[in-house]
């Protein structure tokens, strides 16, 4: 990278297309930042890319350099061949990506897990099922670390082992959601954090659907955890498609508004999620032999509890779901007295079996 | 030329005066003087008691006259020092003999018309005067049954100033209002209407809701529009035990200074409820005023004060409940003295979970984290430390509706319980200046609330898994301690610890995620 490369990124008010196109053209950043204004012109670059031009001078090359460095940050132009093969693909590639830790590797595979930010247990307990495989089966992860399904598939991919890419909204540096610090922390070990935009830059709200075909372009497949009707994660499920990448959905409850998007996907044709390892056969990135393990870490799931659990304890667990459910209505399903049915919710609770979403509403920890 | 004295009373907050009318007709310029430190109210009784005097056939003379009120520093306000005043101008007028006012007491409103209106704070007056020697007590007809709440005062109600004129002449010709027993329902206010029974299902907040009656705790229930977070909160007073005599009477004289007793049956037998809508200001809370006034809060005394949509509350209405809530009363510093206000209410609030009212449903809620939190945010803190109890009131399905609980869950067995684990606490606490259970300190604490060893298990285990402070586990052994008495069981028990921890007011970092 040379040292215009930076400047020449963060340069505004030219389009990521255009500034390919003059790299291609004058071969490198210093060579545009020597150009006579009227080269620029009949280049046909708007008078606000030109304003903007004009202010090289102000550029410090010594303190931004430092800065990058400072923050641990790398810069990976379009023409460095470590730019990654799947973005070129992409008609909108950016034209740099600023990195901390490292780059989703050519040649393993990759999936996206995307999803509501406002997701059930379900969802997340799902997202975290799945990361947790795909990572074990030596696939990265990507995803945006926004809260709820993104969050979690990462959490669950950094649990497997494996390595997980967040493409963010902000700058880099920036921790955006701020309650994500210790995923963010631990992604930058165990795989990276990227975004198109420079360091410092402060999450937008029109930034985020950019950000969504950086995901899915970076990915094979994409899955789509949970979604309501007309949300981002049916944006990102488009994009795919047009990328012509492979969608697939996670079925939920008939009446749950958060999983309609993912049904509305199913009928269009996305493929449907029945288990991690059904997903891994039918890509075939199933390695053999593992097959078995996976299926029977599936399997040991569901009878976890029948230990160490007494009487009533088993009959509150099983009127449980994923989905949290109030005390009023487990009164009714169970027949116990109030006094005792909270006693035994809350012992639930301390044995980690289930968790209190708000006041008085539960539901099983996955 | 005459002169003639009255005895009659003023209210300043919650203290009663006794207060000397003088009136004195002497030769000078005509005219009528009213002194004595007077709120603009008192100044014009003059108007009204000239004129009822002139209505009944009476003619003032024109003479100067004075009439005084005194001690002359203390503030008068209200509109009961009519009739005084009258009385004494027709005891200088020489219409009666003065020797006739001896140990006798007036209060009462006139009109032009010479009727007498009632007037507030009749038996706080009542029982002060009684105190310093008075014996017999004029009061406006309407007044008499709340004055006879003093025992063994003689009250005689007058609706007319010709009445009470002519009894001054005579003794004869006003109504002598009975002496009753202690217990005669007449006085009372009687029973509420209402019953837990009437409230179908539900069964965890009712169980909650008993559990923060037995030990005084204060209660936030939660929950969607109309799921019956008031209905549930307004019949606290159904299970609370009823005040004893004393604690009535007290009632009474607050409710009888703020106006607000019924005529017909004046004596407060059942506890308050005090409903507060969240455009309430400071000072109708706590009192206030330059002399100051009682608030909300000390009607609420010996009963239940409850705010509805609590987040709506400002910050500092809510903030000024801590010092009554910690001290049992209101403490107002004005520059003429401070005043003291009993306030020793149980705390019940109600609040949506949200700003559409219906999370964790993700089926109807559309509220965004970024929301749910902004709109928590709004109770301030300090204020969610101090409540010990919180339930959800759910959306009641069609299902529990069909479903009585009348036995087991009415007003009746319910008090009973509670009354039981009131008792045990009462006795518990002998000796000391603590009744309840929430108002345990630190040495109570340590005495009471100790712990076998898998409950200490089980506390060690929920304060790592469920971020609880040090400050909320006090609370929820607090608790605890209330579940056993009303199990009767002398230790704290694993499922009363479990049970307590139930009722925890999660943090608000933790309401997230569905």
């Amino acid at each position: 990278m040379s040292r215009y490369d930076y400047w020449f990124s963060c340069l505004k008010g030219i389009s990521g297309r255009e500034k390919r196109r003059l790299l291609g053209k004058y071969r490198s950043a210093e060579a545009l930042y020597y150009i006579e204004e009227t080269r620029l012109k009949e280049e046909g670059i708007s008078e606000k890319g030109l304003a903007e031009w004009r202010k090289r001078g102000q550029w410090e090359f010594q303190k931004k350099e430092e800065e990058l460095k400072r923050k641990g940050i790398r810069l990976v132009c379009c023409h460095s061949p470590e730019y990654p093969r799947r973005l070129r693909e992409l008609p909108g590639m950016p034209f740099a990506l600023y990195v901390r830790g490292k780059l989703p590797a050519d040649e393993l595979p990759s999936v996206a897990i995307v999803g509501a930010r406002q997701c059930t247990s379900y969802g997340e307990t799902m997202a975290i099922r799945y990361g947790e495989a795909l990572a074990e089966a030596g696939i990265q992860v990507i995803s945006g670390m926004a809260k709820g399904i993104d969050s979690a598939g990462q959490r669950g991919a950094l649990n497997g082992g494996g390595k997980s890419f967040a493409v963010l909204g902000c700058g880099a540096d920036v921790c955006y959601p701020g309650e994500n610090r210790g995923l963010y922390r631990d992604l930058q070990v165990q795989g990276g954090v990227l975004s198109e935009y420079p360091p410092g830059t402060r999450p937008l709200p029109g930034y985020f659907p950019a950000r969504n075909r950086i995901i899915s372009a970076l990915a094979d497949v994409v899955l789509v955890m949970e979604a309501r009707e007309k949300s981002g994660s049916l944006i990102t499920a488009d994009m795919a498609l047009e990328q012509g990448r492979d969608v697939y959905a996670l079925p939920g409850a008939a009446d749950s508004p958060l999983s309609r998007g993912c049904h509305g996907l199913i009928r269009q044709g996305a493929g449907i999620l029945i288990s991690p390892e059904e997903f891994l056969r039918e890509t075939g990135w199933i390695l053999p032999g593992k097959e078995k393990e996976l299926a029977a870490a599936g399997a040991k799931e569901p009878d976890k509890n029948k230990k160490m659990l007494e009487n009533t304890e088993k009959l509150v667990y099983s009127k449980l779901a994923l989905y949290p459910k109030g005390k009023e209505e487990l009164l009714l399903e169970t027949g116990l007295e109030p006094a005792r049915l909270t006693a035994t919710l809350v012992s639930l609770e301390l044995k980690g079996y289930i968790c209190e979403k708000a006041k008085n509403y539960y539901s099983r920890r996955g | 030329m005459g002169f003639c004295s009255v005895t009659t009373a003023a209210v300043s907050g919650l203290k009663v005066e006794l207060v000397r009318v003088e009136a004195d007709i002497s030769s000078g310029l005509p005219g009528f003087h009213l002194v004595g430190y007077l709120s603009s109210e008192v100044k014009e009784a003059s108007e009204r008691v000239r004129t009822a005097i002139r209505n009944m056939n009476v003619s003032i003379p024109p003479r100067k006259i004075t009439v005084n009120l005194s001690p002359a520093w203390v503030r008068k306000r209200g509109t009961a020092f009519d009739l005084p005043v009258a009385a004494a101008l027709l005891g200088a007028l020489g219409l009666f003999s003065p020797g006739r006012l001896e140990g006798v007491f007036l209060a009462g409103e006139l009109g032009l018309d010479g009727r007498i209106h009632p007037v507030e704070g009749i038996l706080p007056m009542v029982l002060e005067a009684k105190e310093q020697g008075c014996r017999i007590f004029l009061l406006p007809r309407e007044n008499t049954r709340e004055g006879a709440l003093a025992e063994g005062a003689e009250i005689l109600g007058a609706s007319t100033l010709a009445e009470v004129a002519g009894w001054l002449k005579t003794g004869e010709g006003l109504y002598r209002e009975p002496n009753r027993s202690r217990k005669n329902p007449a006085h009372g206010t009687g029973t509420l209407d209402i019953d837990y029974s009437d409230i179908h299902g539900q069964e965890g907040v009712k169980r909650a809701t008993l559990v923060a009656v037995a030990g005084n705790h204060s209660i936030l229930y939660i929950g969607p529009p109309g799921s019956g977070k008031t209905m549930i909160a307004r019949r606290i007073p159904t299970i609370l035990p009823p005040p004893g005599r004393e604690e009535s009477m007290e009632l009474t004289k607050i409710y009888s200074i703020m106006g607000l007793l019924q005529p017909e049956k004046p004596l407060i037998t059942v506890r308050p409820f005090r409903e507060v809508h969240h455009s309430v200001t400071r000072a109708a809370l706590i009192g206030g005023g330059r002399i100051p006034v009682p608030g909300e809060c000390t009607l609420a005394h010996g009963g239940v004060l409850f705010l509805d949509e609590l987040p709506e509350f400002s910050r500092t209405v809510l903030e000024s409940l801590r010092q009554p809530l910690e001290e049992k009363c209101v403490h107002l510093a004005r520059n003429q003295g401070s005043c003291c206000f009993p306030a020793d209410f149980m705390l019940a609030a109600a609040m949506n979970p949200c700003p559409c009212g219906y999370y964790p449903d993700y089926r109807i809620c559309g509220c965004t984290d970024a929301q749910i939190q902004g709109y928590l945010g709004k109770i301030s803190q300090p204020f969610l430390d101090r409540i010990d109890i919180c339930a959800e009131a759910p959306r009641v399905s069609w299902q529990a509706l069909g479903k009585s609980s009348e036995k087991e869950w009415s007003s009746a067995v319910m008090r009973e319980k509670v009354e039981k684990a009131r008792e045990i606490q009462k006795k518990r606490f002998r000796g000391r200046n603590i009744r309840t259970n929430s108002q345990m300190g630190e040495k109570e604490l340590a005495r009471w609330c100790r712990v076998g060893k898998d409950c200490r298990e089980m506390m060690e285990q929920a304060y790592e898994q469920l971020g609880l402070t040090a400050r909320s586990f006090q609370k929820i052994l607090r608790v605890a301690r209330t579940v056993a008495d009303l199990e009767g069981s002398t230790e704290i028990e694993q499922v009363h610890l479990a049970e307590a921890l139930g009722y925890r007011v999660t943090d608000k970092k933790y309401w997230s995620g569905r």
